[in-house]
């Protein structure tokens, strides 16, 4: 059967992928950013996933205002780099386990989650950058090493889920995976954050102390941390901060008791707090 | 009962929830169009002509034209969508920062390699109405 033997949280901060992309992660800016993804790389490719499950958010680039879906599993083919403005990350197309993402949308509304299915679909940063940060440098002819299952996720206009129904999402998504007949290895991916606040006055808010207790709480105490109100991640963490929501679904599809296994907290990439934990099950 | 926007009084901030999506769907379905380049050269070959095509409000239109960021912002614009407005004009996310915040890209980035703008006296809105009082 399919399971899920690990989870990834990262930030997918824009300015991280533009750093990859234009070759100037030596620069002194960037050097502390990536220096922390060196031992990510080898963990993620001693890891040997068949499949990751990645659970991010679309950035006003894809999904418009006519349609906010709460949660948008992916199920088409492959999904392209999109143009966010700037042209297309030069990026390989993401391919998709698409038999599996069907098993996963079908589990999961049968399992009262009620999910959007996408059959066609383009991903911005929100999803490549986590790619390209735990597998180094790819270019459009190359491939991802593995096969991924984009889940997106509303956290831009209010409210998105609540921590809770994240973490309870991620369980379900665990019964979806395991349920499944075929023998692969699922990495789960929770992305977004740390403290960040993008826009108008209050810009540039960071909370290292309060990111530092999250990605504590994380591994030590899910549930507690997983009942967080949204307006403490406003407040404290910025107003983009909330995308930290995501992370607890990853956490969900985990077993109470994990080890972390590496941590890399850096400020700033841009207007951004970078955070980065990788979490594998204990008694696998 | 009405719905509690326990969020409305953090500083220096909009809560992009439904009542602003209502009020700038228009403004954010155009920023959205320029993420496509055919879109983008429309917009800059003639930026009024282009602004005709959605309904905006003559405020918004007006914000628009003159790239009053915090403006677009107070109209029900969110940052993910006027940023596409942004990166047709060559402005990143923290440059944008730099304008919105009045501090200019410099200070702006050097506050930000310095570890960031510090949550406290930033957390609620009478801590900054105090201030201006000082």
């Amino acid at each position: 059967m399919a399971r899920i033997t690990a989870g990834v949280g990262c930030s997918h901060v824009p300015a991280i992928g533009v750093a990859m992309d234009q070759g100037i992660t030596d620069q002194p800016y960037w050097v502390p950013v990536f220096d922390g993804f060196e031992k990510s790389r080898e963990w993620m490719k001693a890891q040997k996933a068949d499949v990751i499950f990645l659970v991010y958010n679309d950035h006003c680039t894809v999904f418009d205002a006519s349609c906010i879906p709460t949660f948008a599993l992916g199920c088409a083919a492959e999904f392209s780099p999109a143009d966010e403005g700037w042209g297309p990350r030069p990026v390989p197309v993401v391919k998709n386990h698409q038999v599996f993402a069907s098993h996963i949308a079908q589990s999961l509304i049968l399992d009262e989650f009620d999910i959007t299915v996408m059959n066609e679909m383009e991903v911005d940063h929100g999803l490549t950058v986590p790619l390209s940060v735990m597998f180094g440098d790819k270019g459009v002819d190359d491939e991802w090493p593995c096969l991924v299952i984009p889940l997106c996720v509303n956290v831009v206009q209010y409210p998105p889920p609540t921590g809770n129904r994240c973490y309870n999402l991620g369980k379900a998504i665990r019964r979806a995976v395991e349920s499944f007949d075929e023998d692969l290895n699922v990495v789960i991916f929770g992305t977004g954050g740390m403290s960040h606040q993008l826009q108008y006055k209050r810009a540039g808010l960071i909370n290292a102390e309060w990111d530092k207790q999250f990605l504590d709480r994380l591994t030590s105490d899910p549930v507690a941390l997983s009942q967080t109100q949204h307006v403490e991640y406003l407040r404290e963490a910025g107003s983009e901060g909330v995308e930290m929501v995501m992370w607890h679904v990853m956490r969900g599809a985990l077993d109470d008791e994990v080890e972390e296994v590496h941590r890399h907290y850096h400020v700033p990439a841009s207007n951004t707090a970078v955070g980065h934990i990788i979490l594998e099950n204990v008694n696998d | 009962m009405a719905l509690n926007k326990d969020y409305e009084d953090i500083p220096g901030t909009f809560v992009f929830d439904a009542d602003r999506g209502r009020k700038g769907y228009q403004l954010n379905q155009f920023c959205i169009s320029l993420r496509l380049a055919n879109n983008r050269d429309a917009f800059n070959t003639d930026e009024a002509a282009y602004l005709d095509k959605y309904p905006v409000t003559t405020e918004q239109r007006q914000a628009v034209l003159e790239r009053d960021w915090n403006r677009l912002l107070e109209l029900g614009g969110n940052i993910y969508y006027t940023s596409k407005l942004a990166a047709n004009d060559g402005i990143n996310f923290q440059q944008l920062a730099g304008l919105m915040t009045g501090m200019g890209n410099e200070a702006y980035r050097a506050m930000m390699v310095a570890g960031g703008r510090s949550p406290d006296g930033n957390r609620y809105q009478h801590e900054w109405d105090k201030e201006g009082e000082n």
